[in-house]
């Protein structure tokens, strides 16, 4: 699942670079372990509210890929029908509830959905992935009220990548996430975001947390961002020291490092390493084929159709 | 017919969407156990209980949002935002969040929740607890906006609202929430978008909604001594607003002026004069009037209030306008 987002994140990019996805797109790069995880411990019926950043969480989550690559190019036959884009690919069939251009905007609608999911006793749970700058936000806090005082069923996953856009988050939150989630009685914890056995295994234990306890859970992916804020970010507010040193640190090499203990672990990393890049070069031929939207279609589309009696 | 208030028909609107579809539910601040800051929400609690009706904290962006959460989850959320000045706070979830997820995620859901909220002045309650801000919810493409002036429609305009697939802003003037009127249970009048003639007449036609519709109603009968035969549209819904309707009265009387509680700048008049400018031009015997409040927040002042609210001699003075 890692190396397929990050082989999809670098299609992306160089798709982006080459003029063929328009708008901006915000690349997990690095990132990967943190979708890997927390997905691997859930149902396709449990849902998820995504960010900006939220390529990973979608593919992670099982959205058709060549409809991911549709939609952020722009066609008809997106998973949105191109009217979405990178930053709100939503796939309603899979629990995807959408991601969120507006930092902190699914948070709210996740917990609203844990309330559904309480309400109509189907089991499940509804996750709000959100970042490290989404913690400044005040609907982050009303919803950790709510979600406590109600005992919902709702996941908080905080993919702290250490930059909120620009800036270093140490600049913008004054306060420590497991002592905020205490101070609402939630149960939290903290994992090491790059190390993707870790992610799921605290998932597992935090899912299962909130199934059986039905209580919501915070639980904290410290990870890292290796490219900009978007695609083309020149980075100049960072250190430039920061990325070099943060290579041995890829979740990715540190995976395959694992998997090369075992015997038949490199030949077992050439296959993934094949069989995603024919999966990602078919998906994205599919969607260079794929006419683009119809403007009447979409207007058509804004409120919903009702029918004459 | 039985007569009631206002606020109970939609309290009885409520209670029998509730009764009958297992997956509505109410939210907002002190709508159970407190009844409702207005009580429009009184006894539905104990009806109903603490599953379908939710005491919420004082968290307007985050219950709006748990409304669009919901409504994917397949419930049917009501949500009381207490005055509607604080809809600002819930604008994200409203404006980005509920009135977009169905066009930018190409129709995959759609967000049936209703926002009710109260506007208006005239209770000295200041500049934050009287606005009228309809203009603002009625410029989102995604949304639509409703604002009923009796109880019968105010009953059928609840009930068209929540059986609407998409979100609905139910605009309630505070003021009127104690106004008795016959309710009308039995007729499905009332369709979103579908405006009505509260009083027919032939030379001029004045255009309102809520409770400015009963400040025009009382003008009219002044004018009626002086020979003027005014027609009033009640608008009932602001967006999609009865175009048809008004343009068809319009080319009958030939005169029009538009009256709301809401300043005129930018407001809901502005777009249908504007509308009445573009398509209907031709048949205008003179400029379109229009009648509102000042461009000032709503002072707090018994006195400053009352001459900032548009009352019957401002209307009155907008209908000879139009007819001089």
């Amino acid at each position: 699942m890692m190396v397929l987002i990050r082989r999809t994140e670098l299609q992306v990019g160089k798709l982006f670079a080459d003029g063929q996805i328009p708008g901006s797109v915000h690349l997990c790069i690095g990132q990967e372990a943190v979708p890997a995880g927390i997905m691997s411990a859930l149902t396709p019926e449990d849902t998820i509210t995504s960010t900006h950043r939220g390529h990973g969480h979608v593919i992670a989550k099982g959205t058709d890929l060549a409809g991911f690559f549709k939609e952020i190019m722009g066609r008809a036959g997106g998973v949105c029908g191109g009217r979405g884009g990178s930053m709100h690919v939503a796939d309603m069939s899979v629990g995807i509830l959408g991601a969120n251009g507006i930092v902190g905007g699914g948070i709210s609608i996740a917990l609203g959905n844990a309330l559904a999911h309480r309400l109509r006793r189907t089991g499940k749970i509804a996750v709000a992935i959100f970042g490290d700058g989404a913690r400044a936000e005040g609907v982050f806090h009303e919803s950790l009220n709510i979600s406590s005082l109600w005992g919902l069923p709702l996941l908080f996953v905080c993919e702290n990548n250490k930059w909120a856009e620009f800036s270093p988050s140490s600049r913008h939150f004054g306060a420590d996430l497991g002592k905020l989630a205490e101070a609402f009685g939630l149960e939290h914890a903290q994992v090491d975001g790059n190390d993707v056995a870790a992610v799921s295994k605290a998932a597992e234990a935090a899912v299962a947390s909130i199934r059986n306890g039905g209580r919501p859970f915070v639980l904290e992916c410290v990870t890292l961002r290796l490219r900009g804020h978007y695609e083309g970010d020149p980075q100049k507010y960072r250190d430039p020291a920061e990325l070099p040193g943060s290579e041995g640190n890829d979740p990715i090499a540190r995976a395959a490092e694992v998997m090369r203990a075992f015997t038949k672990g490199e030949a077992e990393l050439s296959a993934i390493e094949e069989r995603v890049a024919l999966k990602v070069e078919d998906a994205v031929r599919q969607a260079k084929d794929d006419p683009p939207p119809d403007f009447q279609d979409a207007l058509r589309g804004v409120y919903t159709a009702v029918r004459e009696a | 017919m039985a007569e009631t208030r206002f606020g109970r028909a939609i309290n009885q609107a409520i209670a029998e969407c509730m009764e009958k579809d297992p997956s509505v539910i109410l939210l907002g601040e002190d709508v159970g156990a407190a009844d409702g800051p207005f009580k429009v929400t009184r006894g539905l609690l104990q009806k109903f209980g603490p599953e379908r009706v939710f005491d919420t904290p004082i968290s307007e962006a985050a219950i709006v949002g748990a409304a669009i959460g919901a409504a994917m989850g397949g419930l049917k959320p009501i949500v009381e935002v207490m005055f509607m000045d604080f809809i600002t706070l819930a604008l994200d979830a409203l404006a980005n969040q509920a009135a977009k997820a169905r066009f930018m995620f190409g129709g995959q859901c759609s967000i049936p929740i209703v926002v009710r909220t109260p506007h208006g002045g005239g209770l000295s309650a200041g500049a934050q607890h009287s606005q009228c801000l309809e203009a603002w919810v009625a410029h989102v493409p995604g949304l639509k906006v409703v604002c009923p002036s009796t109880p019968s429609d105010a009953y059928g305009l609840f009930k068209a609202a929540l059986a609407d697939p998409d979100p609905v802003v139910f605009v309630e003037n505070k003021a009127m929430y104690s106004m008795a009127g016959e309710l009308d249970t039995g007729s499905a009048a009332c369709s979103i978008g579908s405006g009505r003639v509260a009083r027919p007449g032939r030379d001029v036609t004045v255009v309102t909604y809520g409770a400015s519709v009963h400040t025009v109603l009382a003008a009219t009968q002044d004018l009626a001594g002086n020979g003027i035969d005014v027609e009033v549209v009640d608008l009932r819904s602001i967006q999609p607003w009865d175009k048809e309707m008004v343009f068809s009265s319009v080319s009958r009387t030939h005169r029009v002026v538009i009256v709301h509680e809401a300043v005129l700048e930018f407001g809901v008049g502005a777009e249908i004069s504007a509308r009445i400018g573009e398509d209907l031009f031709d048949e205008l015997d003179a400029p379109v009037v229009r009648v509102g409040a000042p461009f000032m927040p709503v002072p707090f002042a018994k006195s400053l209030e009352e001459q900032y609210t548009p009352g019957v001699d401002a209307v009155t003075a907008g209908i000879l306008k139009v007819t001089a």
